[in-house]
């Protein structure tokens, strides 16, 4: 008896690194293996869970509506994408007045521009409205993960390292951390304008 | 003392009595099959005991359990393995088989286990409710999934005390990133001991039947790690999602749908982090206790930790 396919869990991701994570793989040959997106701090992403501000929707599509909405995190934006087949998602887009704190949970995506770059989008799977507590929750959370892989990096069994060594730029894992910093230290300046609830 | 040395003595202490073989000799087989062959040590353990309960004919069962040590049930994570347990007997069940005299749970403060005993043991049956130590017990493991067995050689106590059965709760953490299909307003079957969720008006059981009506959310909540599915009940659900079942009925009934309520509780939960307390059933996790985790998180150590790499 065949067994279901496990959940992929969404990976936690800041803007700037998903948008960097362009390389994309399956790891069977089967019709329906997933697609993952290789992280630069060396992980696969085949979903990811996003919370920051929505700050722009518009319909860029021709014949029928197709959403783009940017959502920004403290280190960056990550271009969301809806049309007919994720129905929910674009009715959300079109309905929903900026700027507004969302979380997404959805699928990387990525496509070659006309000058052949490759741009990083998310695909959503859902989209709804939440509060600033939760996106400051994701934000910790978010740089806890991702400390997480950038301390795993080095092990030698981490073969996603391997991978993100040979197909990006290896430099690039300081400054992660770097992003990691400034993330927290954005919550950080709120919480000190913010008088102490309790004594 | 070296590791093979006391394999050899606790594997000696097995057959005392038993067999007429010495200490040296059990631990030049382990030497071999460890050192030489590369057999790992549990196994090397294994394949010798094996060989002096063929050479020597004595029942298995009957080996003194030399190694048992005391430990809780919730230690328990390798099968064969001989203990000592001081234990709470919280259910007894029918057995299903005549091989088997008693099957029931066994709990300690670390949570329970399932225990069996077996006809040819010829033991002393054990009580409901009662504190036992029970001696050289060894442990089975069946999909992952631990249980003891009494055995010939097991020595059964009555302790007249009381212990605390801890339960086997788990908690997790994370944001709900999923509502799956079954959720929102429900019916179930109402025969006397099926709860079947119907689909189309029917029970896989029973049929067509007249449904009642149920709410419950089937949920993925994830940490980025793990993707837990959580199964929350009425009452569950009516506190994360701030739904009644009768509000739910209403709801469907004006919009003769009842997806809508299913959308009306994900509008309230997708995207929301929680802490999720309760038994684990199959691979879900039953929500016994929710809690909305609105609290600011601790920004303090995650920045030590970034800048100190």
């Amino acid at each position: 008896m065949s067994q279901a396919p496990t959940r992929e869990v969404a990976k936690r991701v800041f803007a700037r690194e998903f948008n960097d994570a362009t390389y994309t793989f399956k790891e069977s040959d089967e019709e329906r293996a997933p697609n993952f997106a290789l992280l630069p701090t060396g992980d696969r992403a085949n979903r990811v869970f996003v919370v920051g501000t929505l700050t722009e929707t518009e319909d860029i599509g021709d014949d029928s509506e197709y959403w783009r909405g940017r959502v920004v995190d403290p280190t960056g934006t990550f271009f969301i994408y809806a049309g007919q087949y994720q129905p929910e998602a674009a009715a959300f887009l079109r309905d929903t007045e900026p700027p507004a704190y969302v979380s997404v949970v959805g699928k990387p995506r990525t496509f070659e521009t006309d000058d052949g770059s490759i741009n990083v989008s998310l695909r959503p799977e859902s989209i709804t409205a939440v509060d600033e507590g939760t996106r400051d929750r994701w934000v910790v959370e978010t740089a806890d993960r991702t400390l997480d892989r950038i301390e795993a990096f080095d092990d030698d069994t981490n073969e996603y390292a391997a991978m993100a060594t040979e197909r990006y730029d290896a430099s690039l894992l300081d400054s992660y951390r770097e992003e990691v910093l400034t993330a927290l230290e954005s919550l950080d300046g709120v919480a000190e304008d913010e008088p102490e609830a309790t004594a | 003392m070296t590791d093979v040395r006391q394999h050899a003595e606790d594997l000696h202490e097995q057959f005392s009595g038993h067999a007429d073989v010495s200490v040296d000799e059990i631990e030049e087989r382990l030497e071999r099959l460890v050192d030489e062959f590369k057999v790992p040590m549990d196994e090397a353990t294994r394949s010798v005991r094996s060989h002096y309960v063929d050479e020597t004919g004595v029942d298995r069962d009957e080996l003194a359990g030399g190694s048992s040590q005391a430990v809780e049930l919730g230690d328990i994570d390798q099968d064969e393995q001989w203990v000592d347990l001081t234990v709470k007997v919280t259910q007894l069940w029918e057995p299903r088989s005549d091989s088997i005299a008693q099957v029931g749970l066994v709990g300690d403060e670390s949570g329970t286990k399932k225990f069996v005993s077996f006809t040819t043991s010829e033991l002393p049956e054990l009580e409901e409710g009662t504190v036992y130590r029970l001696s050289n017990v060894v442990t089975d493991e069946y999909e992952g999934q631990y249980s003891v067995k009494l055995n010939r050689t097991t020595t059964i106590e009555e302790l007249d005390e009381e212990i605390e059965v801890g339960d086997d709760d788990v908690t997790i953490e994370g944001a709900l990133v999923d509502i799956q299909s079954g959720s929102g307003l429900i019916k179930r079957c109402p025969e006397e001991d099926c709860t079947r969720v119907l689909q189309n008006g029917r029970c896989a059981e029973h049929g067509e039947v007249e449904g009642t009506f149920d709410l419950r959310i089937k949920a993925v909540v994830d940490d980025g790690v793990d993707a837990h599915e959580v199964i929350f009940n009425e009452a569950a659900t009516e506190d994360v999602a701030e739904i009644s079942l009768e509000e739910a009925k209403d709801m469907a009934m004006d919009a003769l749908d009842t997806t809508v309520v299913a959308e009306e509780i994900a509008d309230e939960v997708m995207g929301v982090y929680y802490r999720v307390t309760g038994p684990t059933f199959g691979r879900y996790v039953l929500a016994d206790s929710v809690e909305e985790l609105t609290e600011r998180p601790d920004t303090e150590a995650t920045l030590i930790r970034a800048r100190s790499m």
